[in-house]
């Protein structure tokens, strides 16, 4: 009961640095949140695109159909290789003009190149390995030109790596600056209670028991920022959701992570603060 | 019961406080601390509730060592002692119950419990009406019986009193006089530090004195008293 009740005095006692503690707190975890949600989506992204991801090998003219199918089988045997398939002059503009709709009229009359359409298996469809394949399938003489998102793939993956660099530092940054905050409301909130504590100690309170409060009241600090986080990441997901591109939220289990990163925020920053200072009392 | 065993306490600043003290103080006894301003009578009661650790020596109290004891055995010594100061110690924002109240609640005790026993320790100071005023509705002499009736509430063995009767009048000096007398007669061992030696002359207890941070006079050995130290 009373620890509870107790929590609460330092909100009352310094209600601004109180609530700069929770808006730095929810800072970190926004930040976090933010690049959390950036890197989310690309790796969603990334994972959609690498279903697609396909080598295309064109092939000169001249090439016989005999030729195309043999290399066909023969690529289609490489550990990595899901499928290979042999798609010829005709299949390639029909599927051209399919895929470009109602600018189907485009390719009247026009002819493209015949290819082998390479399928890459799951998990093997990272830059270094598609790249690996592809120069393997060049080596075939009469192969002309190859294909595949090569840079797309490349970059997509270096900006997931940024997104998530970027919101570890300037979260860890925030989670620095809000501790360094907490101890300072500690500071005053221990200072300001000096005496009641000083009797506490003279009837017999433990330490634990003293210190109990403001390590209850930095845990709820925490909480309350990381709520706060949430809520500010769930409506600029919103945002980007109504006027940019559709995206995916964190699924509760990383919610949960986030609320109790934010707890441990606000329970370090008052417990290194109050067992220094509840030493001076 | 409390033992001293060459105790001497030095501050990195002021010096030694109390220096050399051996002193034993045995179930029930009343004890009478004096001494000049700066003779070390504050220290050496310090040291009996262990705010405050021998440099050299060591003091036990009911079988706890200043030179083991852990922060967490002298929170549960603590609540075995009761201890009171010249300027009360009360807080000003709660009734005199809830001060009193207080010192139970630290150690957990239950809801059930404490209002019987605050009660208890209300009456047992004389101030059964006054449980609902705060200290700034009492008298000096009535805030002291509350800090009294606080160090009282968890059934002390011994009751540390440091110039209980500093900031009173000669009627509320003889009142919590008295009352303390009334506490020691009842089996609770009372130490009490004055400087009022009209007090002292007129009682039979045991007197120690301290000068200098050394006991010069103890009336249980019989040592002589060294008026001009």
């Amino acid at each position: 009961m009373r620890p509870f009740r107790d929590a609460l005095i330092t909100f009352r006692r310094s209600p601004l640095l109180s609530a700069l503690s929770v808006t730095t707190i929810a800072f970190s975890l926004f930040a976090f949140g933010l690049f959390g949600l950036v890197a989310l989506n690309i790796r969603e992204a990334l994972d959609r695109l690498e279903d697609r991801v396909e080598i295309r090998a064109f092939v000169t003219d001249g090439t016989t159909p005999e030729q195309i199918a043999q290399a066909s089988g023969d690529i289609a045997t490489y550990p990595e290789v899901l499928s290979a398939a042999a798609v010829t002059q005709e299949q390639a503009l029909a599927r051209a003009q399919q895929e470009l709709g109602d600018f189907r009229d485009v390719f009247e009359g026009a002819a493209l190149p015949a290819s082998i359409d390479v399928k890459l298996r799951a998990g093997m469809r990272d830059p270094a390995t598609v790249k690996r394949v592809a120069s393997r399938v060049k080596a075939f003489p009469f192969v002309d030109d190859i294909r595949y998102g090569e840079e797309w793939i490349e970059k997509l993956y270096r900006l997931r790596n940024i997104a998530g660099i970027a919101g570890l530092a300037l979260g860890l940054s925030f989670a620095l600056v809000s501790m360094i905050i907490i101890g300072a409301t500690i500071r005053m909130a221990v200072l300001a209670r000096a005496k009641e504590i000083s009797i506490m100690r003279l009837v017999g309170a433990t330490d634990a028991y003293i210190r109990r409060p403001f390590l209850l009241e930095g845990v709820a600090k925490g909480i309350v920022g990381g709520l706060l986080a949430l809520l500010l990441t769930w409506l600029s997901r919103l945002l980007i959701d109504r006027f940019i591109i559709k995206t995916v939220f964190f699924d509760a289990r990383v919610i949960m992570l986030g609320l109790l990163f934010g707890a441990l925020i606000g329970l370090l920053g008052s417990a290194v603060s109050v067992g220094r200072h509840l030493r001076r009392v | 019961m409390i033992r001293f065993t060459h105790v001497t306490k030095t501050y990195p600043r002021t010096g030694t406080a109390v220096q050399d003290v051996t002193l034993h103080v045995g179930k029930g006894e009343f004890i009478f601390l004096t001494g000049p301003s700066g003779a070390g009578k504050s220290t050496l009661l310090k040291m009996v509730y262990m705010e405050e650790r021998p440099t050299t020596g060591e003091v036990r109290v009911s079988g706890t060592s200043s030179v083991t004891a852990s922060s967490r055995e002298v929170a549960k010594l603590r609540r075995k002692l009761g201890i009171v100061f010249q300027d009360f110690r009360l807080l000003d924002n709660r009734t005199a119950e809830q001060n009193i109240g207080f010192a139970l609640e630290v150690t957990g005790a239950p809801q059930s419990v404490i209002g019987p026993k605050v009660a208890r320790a209300l009456t047992q100071v004389g101030l059964a009406a006054k449980g609902t005023s705060f200290p700034r509705e009492l008298s000096g002499g009535e805030q002291q019986r509350v800090a009294i009736a606080r160090a009282l509430v968890n059934d002390p063995f011994v009751l540390i009193a440091d110039e209980p009767t500093g900031n009173l009048d000669d009627r509320a000096t003889r009142g919590i006089f008295q009352l303390l007398r009334d506490i020691n007669a009842s089996g609770t061992a009372v130490i009490m530090a004055t400087h009022n030696l009209e007090l002292i002359r007129r009682q039979e207890f045991r007197t120690v004195e301290m000068n200098r941070g050394m006991i010069v006079f103890d009336s249980d050995e019989q040592l002589p008293p060294a008026r001009d130290a």
